[in-house]
């Protein structure tokens, strides 16, 4: 079980098909000591530097901003996994998801580091050519330059490649003339260069690199915004712009894959700080909760605000055994990628790619865990949850924009159906020799076999059978809508939302087993693996059944619906005991403490 | 120099032949050493094992101690950053203690010195400093005020009986002129100027500096900066810790309406006994 010397490393999407082994997965316990100082000053930044002049970022106070980015950049926050040859520090990529997780808790402010290290930085990094690194990378990594990235338009959202900004080369061939206007544009108001997306010629969609003072552009006004109202966000117009040609990024008519490719990573680093912020919640909750009285009693005496103070930690710490995972996986595909002559940028960013299902799931259910952790922060402070005078209001609101930005969460999970079954269909991901075993399975006499005493082995069971449930359903959902299937939305968010709680669920059972093994998993760690896999399975069923229902009829579907019940078994644990027992020790330590 | 304060006092500190003698240091460049100890995190449940004879470490988070940290570390760092120097941090303790020594080094001390003993006493911990600091050329030894577990001060002037230098305690600021100090305390009323020549000892206190986060680039030289780790030297114990007890848990406050004064004088009376 243990043995990882032989074992192939699991391609990206590859969990729904092969199994996974504790012993191949990275999980946060095992940070080493320099990855925890970084983490800890990080902390220590926001909690003395950011948190206490939350008050004032939001007001926008003129140049705080960007002293606060100043001062990150001081710290090396900025240029923490920029390569050393370009003036940053190197580090791999897991400390990069654990600086963005902690820096998370930043509110507006993590939201405009984000975007200055995420989407402003690495289009430089991984699709700028040499001289383009050398030259803005340094100082993107200091922060003496700040950046922000230019997509979304009033007309293109979601649909990105129907952006009308245009760029026409010049006559003398030495500029491209940019003329267009872009939208939401995160650091808009002190950004001082820009990743600009036009299309040459009105077709030939091209990034560009655009310092922020060229003739021409303008910046509009702030935006009111719901939330993160720290955050400058502005429309950019573009008006004879002139960029220099050796300014443009990547490869004319290739702006498509710098846009999506940045957006992996993002998706990723999303969920970090969205956990960051999240588990910043989850201890004010706890901490109300235990100073709050009523009836005599401190309210995290009662049961209905355990649940609550469970299910925060519960979503949590599933969320973040599968976003560890899934950052040692990039990591370990980039080595990979090096070693076979590819240069730095450009491993990480194939390794982003291969790993662009997991990215996404992980987007969208740490955009959602957050969701329910502030609104069950403002539920628990009651009628203070809803002033303004207390945090979780503005968490609240903060915390909207995440099932938005970086890909809605709609798209998301669509993109998590269609990039497996493009893989499929490209031959790198088999499923169809699976999916066709399964059938051979549901027709055959179910399978009572020996029972399995080994630890863990009910939990492995449901995963794997979740697996085939995904197979059955995605399977009969292919060969009958064939081509159709691309408009059943509503049935590919079923099955995006049936991936999604898999990998998830594989995540934290591989995370527990392997704490088991280390012998640092305690009673409450086992309650977490509990609760989730049992609520897991009955949205698990829910999703397959109106999946199935919504194609098949009649004894076919009737039939599928009794092999999907056989494949969302799981083991009935009293959850209200679990609950309990995980909300204790989180009143016990009065933070959050998974 | 001299601070406008409603009381003032200027103290001019001239240290004895003896002392000067005292000083082994010739070299041209200031030697600090910042002893720091280990504290549980202010947020630690604390409680106690062995028949509540001993604090409980388990799964405590251990930071250093805030006034050695924030205020003697970053001092001697500023010091030595600006007129040049070396910064050594000290700890008395076990090997799992290098972790907060890792951090001290990332705040940018040079080097560190583990005296490999887990610390029992004040006096234990000062002999075995005093000790460390009699083998080297150290001119001026910083302590924080005190350690947040056992709030004991004593360590500071223990130090300085033993090496018999000046002590100066609750330093709030530390200039140096060549191997002249300024050192300002607080007293009650107003402040006391002191001024004094190395070698001395010192405990800071708030206001000497201000804490520092470490960077990334000193996180990352921590880890190749020298940790030395020498063995104790044996020291008379005097005392010894008999039990511990957590303070009772505050019971909840009552209110009474201003309607029913007889109710508080009662319950004054005859609950909390206090009339």
């Amino acid at each position: 079980m243990t043995d990882t010397i032989n074992r192939q490393s699991l391609r990206g999407g590859e969990f729904l098909i092969q199994e996974s082994f504790p012993a191949d997965t990275f999980i946060p316990e095992e940070l080493n000591e320099e990855q925890r100082m970084m983490a800890q000053m990080a902390d220590d930044f926001i909690n003395n530097e950011v948190l206490p002049v939350n008050e004032r970022i939001d007001h926008q106070e003129e140049g705080l901003m960007i002293s606060l980015l100043n001062k990150a950049g001081e710290l090396g926050l900025l240029g923490a996994t920029i390569p050393e040859q370009y003036g940053g520090f190197g580090k791999d990529f897991i400390t990069g998801t654990l600086l963005t997780e902690k820096v998370g808790a930043g509110g507006s402010f993590a939201v405009a580091i984000a975007a200055h290290t995420g989407i402003g930085t690495l289009p430089i990094l991984y699709f700028g050519n040499e001289a383009q690194r050398k030259k803005y990378l340094p100082a993107l990594a200091t922060g003496e330059m700040k950046a922000a990235y230019c997509l979304t338009e009033p007309g293109s959202g979601s649909d990105a490649l129907a952006a009308k900004t245009n760029a026409k080369l010049s006559a003398d061939g030495k500029h491209y003339i940019l003329n267009g206007q872009k939208m939401w544009i995160t650091n808009g108001g002190f950004a001082d260069v820009f990743i600009v997306f036009a299309k040459i010629d009105g077709e030939k969609f091209t990034g560009f690199i655009v310092d922020a003072n060229s003739a021409g552009l303008t910046r509009g006004e702030e935006e009111k915004k719901m939330g993160i109202k720290g955050s400058s966000t502005r429309q950019i117009f573009f008006q004879d712009v002139k960029v220099p040609v050796e300014n443009l990024l990547g490869e004319i008519g290739k702006g498509h894959l710098i846009a999506f490719n940045i957006l992996n990573i993002g998706r990723l680093k999303l969920c970090a700080a969205a956990l960051g912020g999240a588990k910043r919640m989850a201890t004010v909750s706890v901490q109300y909760a235990t100073q709050r009285e009523q009836f005599k009693h401190h309210i995290s005496d009662f049961g209905a605000i355990k649940y609550k103070l469970a299910e925060q930690a519960i979503k949590l710490f599933t969320i973040e055994s599968a976003m560890y995972r899934a950052s040692k996986q990039i990591e370990e595909k980039t080595h990979s990628l090096l070693a076979s002559g590819m240069d730095y940028p450009h491993a990480l960013m194939g390794a982003a790619e291969e790993f662009a299902i997991e990215c996404a799931i992980l987007k969208v259910y740490g955009s959602e865990a957050l969701d329910y952790v502030v609104d069950e922060a403002v539920q628990i402070h009651g009628g203070l949850g809803f002033s303004e005078e207390y945090v979780p209001a503005r968490a609240y609101r903060d915390s909207r924009i995440n099932r938005i930005f970086e890909g809605t969460n709609e798209i998301n999970r669509l993109l998590t159906v269609d990039m497996l079954l493009k893989r499929a269909l490209k031959g790198q991901l088999d499923l169809m020799t699976p999916a066709m075993n399964i059938q051979k399975e549901l027709m055959a006499i179910p399978d009572f076999g020996a029972n399995d005493e080994t630890p863990f082995a009910t939990q492995r069971k449901q995963i794997s059978n979740m697996k085939k449930g995904i197979l059955l359903v995605a399977g009969a959902a292919v060969q009958k809508l064939m081509m159709a299937l691309e408009n059943e939305q509503e049935l590919l968010m079923n099955v995006a939302n049936m991936i999604s709680e898999t990998y998830l669920c594989e995540s934290l059972l591989l995370r527990i087993e392997k704490m088991k093994e280390n012998g640092i998993a305690n009673q409450e760690h086992h309650d977490i693996l509990n609760v989730y896999l049992h609520d897991a399975s009955d949205r698990f069923h829910f999703e397959g059944r109106n999946a199935l229902a919504s194609f098949a009829e009649g004894d076919e579907l009737r039939m599928m619906l009794l092999g999907l019940k056989r494949f969302s078994k799981t083991e009935i644990v009293n959850t209200k005991e679990s609950r309990r027992r995980i909300a204790a020790k989180l009143i016990g330590e009065n933070r959050y403490c998974f | 120099m001299i601070t406008l304060t409603s009381t003032l006092f200027f103290y001019f500190y001239r240290p004895s032949e003896m002392h000067r003698n005292k000083r082994q240091n010739t070299n041209e460049i200031m030697k600090f050493l910042v002893c720091i100890s280990k504290a549980p995190d202010t947020t630690t449940k604390i409680s106690f094992t062995d028949n509540s004879t001993k604090f409980n470490n388990d799964k405590v988070q251990f930071i250093i101690n805030p006034y050695d940290e924030w205020y003697a570390l970053v001092r001697a760092i500023e010091l030595k950053e600006k007129l040049g120097g070396t910064v050594t941090v000290l700890n008395v303790g076990a090997a799992d203690n290098e972790a907060i020594i890792r951090k001290a080094l990332a705040i940018g001390a040079d080097d560190a010195v583990r005296i490999d003993a887990e610390p029992d006493d004040a006096l234990f911990v000062a002999s075995q400093i005093a000790q460390h600091v009699k083998s080297e050329t150290y001119d001026i030894v910083l302590c924080g005020k005190e350690t947040i577990d056992y709030n004991g001060s004593e360590v500071g002037g223990m130090i300085a009986g033993f090496l018999d230098w000046t002590f100066v305690s609750l330093a709030t600021s530390l200039e140096l002129n060549g191997n002249t100090a300024t050192l300002n305390r607080e007293i009650a009323g107003g402040h006391e100027v002191i001024e004094l020549t190395t070698p001395f000892v010192l405990s800071a206190a708030k206001g000497m500096a201000e804490a520092r986060i470490p960077n990334m680039r000193g996180i990352m030289a921590a880890r190749t900066k020298p940790i030395k780790v020498i063995s104790p030297v044996s020291a008379e114990k005097f005392s010894s810790i008999v039990s511990y007890e957590l303070p009772k848990e505050k019971s909840g406050v009552k209110l009474i309406s201003p309607e029913h004064p007889d109710e508080l004088v009662n319950l004054l009376q005859n609950e909390a006994k206090v009339i």
